[in-house]
């Protein structure tokens, strides 16, 4: 009971990190259709940046934590959106009305092209930072003395999560641009006749994705205290599932997909074994999809003649 | 060459203020990742402020720009450099007629087959020969499912994998040669090219893609953790070289150079790899090119350009869509196979998703369901890869910002015409654009 406690606390911290991620795959999917293969890169990007923000700030002698972590928090989000923005100017807006494969190839060139910068200016060796935050709590101690523990990061983690998700899906529902963005998600030409800025629109998906994927790399970094310039693809590879077994387009489903891959991934490894975690992921995937194959919430694609 | 408008002031104004925005985002990119560097200094991890390198990004960004909005005068929406490529009648070039794609392929069939034995040829290039005969082999086979049957398939690497893998464990446990594992491969290929099709079937476009993606790596997660099987991460090694007839190549009374009373040369076994793969490549070509003609071959075009109007002729697209997956899947197995003879050992590293990009990438750069499209897209990714060895650690850089570039300027591929093989009273070459690239 506990280690099965212990277990579902660990994965729904690594699934509010998917799920985070998830998200930029599924903003950018929902408004131009295409799968966003840097993403993950940038999810990458975002953990380097927040590395460099966190020994920054403690070299400049700023030791509250709180403060701390907010600095980081807005430093990664500000540098890392303007990677997703880049990337969406240079590699995709020149292929709007291309066909579907060529933004797909640019993204995986593009994804070669962040992971092989940060090799060359950071160097390929893994960087560790020092735990931060530190600390937790003992929910409860069974007989034989197994302790299930909620550390401070967890915490962090799990509510910076909730808020958040719920910011973004007050920003989709409520705000302009979050109509705007639904609007192009429907219909871009028409969303174009109506006098709202497409490109633009799509700039700003972008740019939240990479927020929120920077604070996803934040939270990476502070979680397990290294990072290399190759934890993009498998997070990325992972989030994509998340974002498509929870319906893509969908931005709650992004987060329970988010979840339950990291649910599925920690208890697998937990009861199982370690090094098939990913099988364990991918094939559940490979069945949700067969049986459910526009996902958990998704909309059923209607085929038109 | 291009012809620049006459500059006025106000061109030059907005292409430096264009620039000056450019400089901008490229020093909000620049400023943490490069003008820090991370060192591990002991147990601490310490932060080197590299302000120069910032700078010359900044400035070379600024001055890229500058000198692209001048003389090539690209507003970002019009595809770069096509102006130069059109010609008069405003057909860009890499559209030759019929006939002219008919004689490129006889000259490129006498240079391949010419190859080993032109002055400039050393053993260095006739290796790198090789690598680039195998990638066309792959990208060939990988265009029967992706722009034959428009079925987009990211875990191509996975069938690579299990060509290699079926003849190396054929010929370590069973002492099978190569030619008689290379059926055997295939058709191991193939069968799995059909499980991992029939649960995918239902899905379509990016759906399918993210699964076929899971499945590769799946494949490589189980290669690289069933130790007892596949040799984990120490791959597998001592692999049999391939024989001619059952003559190898070495320095033996049986050896080939004995046998012909020529003098031992360790080239001889290259050139014959070379020639082995040569021809199981056009072997690709020619079924491929016979298949197309055949009622199989127009279902899987069909089934790219219009999947429910497929349905509605009668068309069983659940066979359809199997027979592209093993078909490719079968080819796949076949330079898997040769990939193990050449290598003589193989670990899971060399089949990762990198990989599979790199296929796809020949065969959509080439311009997808053109074959002499990816022919070109080999050599150039695969050659230009190598042309860059001495600059290591910026050769995959490199590579991906081509990747990049490359698409802008031409996104339906080099070779921008295609010869569809259903017609009406004359075989035409038609522009790209109007070919569908399926949905499956």
């Amino acid at each position: 009971m506990e280690y099965f406690l212990q277990q579902l606390i660990n994965g729904l911290t690594l699934g509010s990190i998917y799920g985070l991620i998830a998200i930029g795959y599924t903003m950018v999917y929902g408004i131009i259709g295409m799968i966003n293969f840097a993403h993950g890169d940038i999810f990458m990007v975002g953990a380097f940046i927040a590395l460099i923000a966190f020994v920054a700030i403690i070299t400049l002698g700023i030791t509250f934590i709180p403060i701390a972590l907010l600095l980081v928090l807005v430093v990664a989000m500000v540098f890392t959106s303007a990677y997703g923005w880049a990337v969406e100017r240079i590699a995709y807006r020149p292929l709007r009305t291309s066909f579907r494969l060529a933004p797909l190839i640019t993204a995986i060139g593009m994804s070669i092209v962040l992971q092989n910068y940060v090799q060359i200016v950071q160097g390929a060796r893994v960087k560790p930072l020092q735990p931060v935050i530190t600390g937790g709590y003992t929910l409860m101690e069974s007989s034989d003395g197994f302790a299930v523990n909620l550390s401070n990061i967890q915490i962090i983690i799990i509510g910076l999560t909730l808020v958040l998700m719920y910011t973004f899906s007050q920003l989709i529902a409520k705000t302009s641009l979050g109509r705007a963005q639904r609007a192009c998600e429907q219909d871009r030409k028409m969303a174009s006749l109506l006098g709202i800025n497409v490109d633009r629109t799509i700039s700003l998906t972008f740019v939240m994705g990479a927020a929120l994927a920077a604070v996803a790399g934040m939270m990476f970094l502070l979680l397990y205290g290294v990072i290399d310039f190759y934890i993009g693809f498998v997070a990325g590879v992972k989030a994509f599932t998340a974002a498509v077994l929870g319906g893509i387009g969908s931005l709650p489903g992004a987060m329970i997909g988010g979840l339950l891959i990291g649910l599925i991934e920690v208890f697998w490894s937990g009861y199982f074994s370690v090094e098939y975690k990913d099988v364990a992921a991918f094939s559940i995937l490979a069945i949700v999809l067969i049986f459910l194959p526009s996902g958990i919430l998704g909309r059923p694609e209607v085929e038109k003649v | 060459m291009t012809t620049s408008p006459p500059s006025s002031p106000g061109r030059v104004f907005s292409a430096v203020k264009d620039a000056a925005l450019a400089a901008f985002v490229a020093l909000a990119l620049a400023a943490p990742v490069m003008g820090f560097q991370t060192f591990v200094a002991g147990t601490e991890i310490q932060l080197e402020p590299r302000w120069w390198l910032v700078g010359y990004a900044v400035a070379a960004v600024f001055a890229g720009r500058l000198i692209f909005r001048l003389v090539i005068g690209g507003d970002g929406h019009q595809p770069v450099g096509q102006k130069w490529f059109r010609r008069k009648g405003g057909r860009p070039i890499g559209t030759p007629d019929a006939g002219g794609l008919k004689f490129i392929a006889i000259v490129a069939l006498i240079v391949a087959f010419s190859f080993p034995f032109l002055p400039f040829t050393d053993r260095y290039i006739l290796d790198l020969a090789v690598l680039v005969v195998t990638y066309i082999m792959l990208g060939w086979g990988l265009n029967i499912v992706v722009g034959l049957a428009g079925l987009l398939d990211l875990g191509y690497v996975a069938f690579y994998a299990v060509g290699a893998y079926s003849f190396a464990l054929l010929a370590q446990n069973f002492d099978l040669g190569f030619w008689f594992a290379l059926p055997i491969a295939g058709i191991l290929a193939a069968f799995w090219g059909i499980i991992l099709g029939f649960p995918v079937l239902r899905l379509r476009g990016d759906y399918l893609a993210i699964v076929t993606l899971a499945f590769g790596e799946i494949i490589r997660i189980v290669l690289l953790n069933w130790y007892e099987f596949t040799g984990g991460p120490d791959g597998i090694s001592g692999i049999p070289r391939p024989t001619l007839f059952g003559i190898p190549f070495d320095r033996s009374s049986e050896g080939f150079a004995a046998t012909f009373g020529l003098d031992y040369d360790s080239q001889h076994r290259i050139i014959f790899l070379y020639y082995v793969i040569l021809l199981l490549a056009l072997l690709t070509n020619f079924v491929t090119l016979r298949l197309r003609r055949l009622p199989i071959g127009r279902a899987w075009e069909a089934l790219r350009e219009d999947e429910i109007a497929c349905r509605s002729l009668g068309i069983n697209t659940t066979n359809t869509k199997l027979t592209a997956f093993s078909m490719g899947a079968m080819f796949g197995g076949f330079a898997g196979s040769f990939f193990a003879t050449r290598q003589g050992f193989i670990s899971p590293e060399s089949f990762t998703f990198i990989e599979s990009a790199l296929i796809l990438a020949i065969v959509v750069l080439g311009g997808l369901g053109s074959q002499i499209g990816v022919v070109i897209a080999a050599i150039v990714m695969i050659g230009g890869f190598e042309l860059f060895r001495d600059l290591e650690q910026y050769r995959m850089l490199i590579f991906g910002i081509l990747m990049v570039t490359i698409m802008i300027w031409r996104p339906r591929g080099l070779i921008s015409s295609r010869t569809p093989s259903a017609f009406l009273h004359e075989r035409k070459q038609i522009s790209a654009e109007n070919v569908s690239e399926g949905h499956g």
